[in-house]
């Protein structure tokens, strides 16, 4: 009878059955993943080896990915973009952390209403946030300038998305705040979920406050961590609404990304394979990101 | 911290806090307030703080264009893409839950190794896939890619995992059969899932500009989100009508997040990692 039981335990006659059944209730799943994400994921690997434009498709190996390199608006596409992540993600998690510390454990009511304010710039969305700011940063109508210079802070009115210096700190800064909603509302629940009974005996045996945090918060906390830099490393990676919305990626590509600079060469200039391939690197560098996400968490903790 | 700073120190961070959560709040004050103002007000300096003679007009010129086509398109897409996704994903969270079927665990991985993509990689062959599937132009350009994401899977796995499995083998033992079961006792159990799954959904289709960006075309198809853009784009610094568009866009998600926001905070927990 041996070779009828598997490794679950079951007869192969039991087992087929659940088999049958779990592929029947995978299916619809299946069949819009295979059609939506993994197909096309393919056929993007596939067309990146391929001078492929409205003209024509021929095999040029890798030549799409040798002439990114060789670009220099991809390259200052991919600089800006590294710039957006390297400020945004340190940015986030400290102010998420810092937020989520502060509030966790007051009254009920204040944990949601700090949670829901900081999460709105997300549930507004993201074509009202920016074009709202775009008002805001108006050289001419914006409040923003006539604040300034009232305050005395600055001396004439500045156009803050006409020039490179002032309107990569603009769109650093709404993406500072459509970012923070979600690291929030997890720090708030990690917080919230660590042991009292262990925080109580740390205050009997008098430990300051700071040496609380970093020997009993911070460990405990460490997979939101984690989980928070990830994400919004991703996030930051695929900076585009706002750089399409607030400069067009102007001025001359100065604020350009990676996804806005593969937009432009997919909808505009018609270059999809050498598109592709900015898009596959993109996929590269961030999976390399995910990669240590999760063997940090499997390291540690189970999820 | 009270132990060795004192409550000052709590209260100033509290008034510092309060303070930054005005910033944030500001920019949906100002999408509200500029909608009820004239042109030549939205742009005068010093600006009114609140329009002095709140007007309709910005809301009569957005309605000119097909906003509220627009409007019902957004509402259209947003929740045929729900549905879609809680169906499909309560279904294949389940199983990969409770059943030990074969190739589960590489099922598993895979879903999570394609949640780490990014989303707009894919989107240049989609629109491909869609035009040999003859969908140029349709909603369902935008709500069947959003089906295929596997985000809803993981999360109805991970909360499926806490039905006892008991009560699974009770009903199998009454005779149950596997459909009546997950129609009868699974989906009951997983209502909160449920929940912050067709929140989350409803609110990301209607948000992901980039997606309807690529896919949709004419002026009758746009969504809130599209047309809004297209608005800023046509109409420049005719602030008014705009942020009477932003408000279109804006106010009712808000209010639906609201009203919701107990399954919201629990679907971002739940979709993250348990610490």
């Amino acid at each position: 009878m041996h070779s009828a039981i598997n490794k679950h335990g079951v007869s192969h006659a039991i087992q087929r059955q659940i088999d049958r059944v779990s592929y029947l209730f995978l299916l619809p799943m299946v069949l819009f993943f295979l059609s939506f994400v993994i197909i096309p994921m393919a056929m993007g690997i596939f067309t990146s080896f391929f001078d492929y434009t409205m003209g024509g498709f021929h095999f040029n190996g890798l030549d799409n990915y040798i002439e990114l390199f060789k670009d220099p608006k991809f390259l200052r596409s991919f600089s800006n973009t590294f710039i957006i992540v390297v400020v945004s993600v340190p940015a986030v998690t400290i102010f998420s952390l810092w937020v989520g510390s502060l509030i966790y454990d007051k009254s009920a009511w204040v944990t949601s209403a700090f949670r829901g304010i900081f999460y709105l710039p997300v549930v507004t969305g993201t074509v009202p946030v920016v074009v709202v700011w775009k008002w805001i940063f108006d050289k001419y109508a914006g409040v923003l300038n006539y604040v300034l210079v009232n305050l005395g802070v600055i001396e004439k009115n500045i156009a803050w998305l006409g020039e490179r210096s002032t309107a990569i700190w603009c769109i650093l800064a709404i993406l500072f705040t459509t970012s923070i909603g979600q690291p929030i509302v997890l720090y708030i629940s990690a917080l919230a979920n660590i042991d009292s009974s262990v925080l109580e005996a740390a205050k009997v045996d008098g430990a300051s406050g700071l040496r609380t945090f970093w020997q009993i918060k911070w460990p405990s906390i460490m997979p939101t961590t984690l989980y928070v830099v990830v994400i919004t490393t991703i996030n930051s990676f695929q900076c585009f609404a706002l750089i399409q919305l607030l400069t067009s990626g102007g001025p001359a590509y100065s604020t350009s990304t990676i996804m806005y600079y593969l937009y432009v060469n997919a909808f505009s200039l018609y270059r999809y394979g050498y598109a592709n391939a900015m898009g596959v690197l993109l996929a590269l560098v961030i999976g390399a990101f995910s990669i240590l996400q999760f063997a940090s968490i499997k390291s540690g903790v189970d999820y | 911290m009270t132990r060795q700073r004192p409550v000052v120190y709590q209260t100033v961070m509290m008034i510092f806090l309060i303070a930054v959560s005005l910033l944030f709040i500001f920019p949906f004050y100002w999408i509200i307030t500029g909608s009820f103002k004239l042109q030549k007000v939205a742009i005068q300096m010093p600006p009114q703080w609140f329009p002095k003679e709140p007007t309709l007009a910005n809301y009569h010129e957005l309605f000119i264009n097909p906003a509220l086509k627009w409007f019902f398109n957004s509402v259209f897409m947003s929740a045929a893409s729900m549905i879609l996704v809680c169906i499909t994903s309560a279904m294949a969270g389940y199983v990969l839950a409770k059943k030990a079927f074969t190739g589960r665990a590489i099922m598993f991985s895979i879903i999570i190794a394609a949640m780490a993509l990014p989303k707009q990689v894919v989107l240049v062959p989609l629109v491909r896939i869609m035009n040999s599937l003859g969908l140029y132009n349709t909603p369902w350009e935008v709500i069947l890619p959003a089906v295929g994401w596997p985000f809803g899977v993981f999360l109805m796995k991970q909360f499926s995992q806490t039905i006892p499995s008991e009560i699974l083998d009770a009903a199998k033992i009454d005779g149950s059969g596997e459909w009546m079961t997950f129609v009868r006792i699974v989906s009951p159990i997983i209502q909160p899932a449920y929940g912050a799954l067709a929140i989350f959904t409803f609110i990301g289709t209607w948000n992901d500009y980039f997606l309807q960006l690529v896919m949709l075309q004419s002026r009758n198809r746009l969504t809130i989100s599209l047309g809004v853009a297209t608005l800023q784009a046509e109409m420049a610094t005719n602030y008014g009508v705009i942020m009477a568009g932003a408000a279109l866009g804006a106010v009712p998600i808000v209010l639906i997040f609201l009203f919701f926001q107990k399954y919201f905070a629990s679907g971002i927990t739940m979709g993250a990692v348990k610490g």
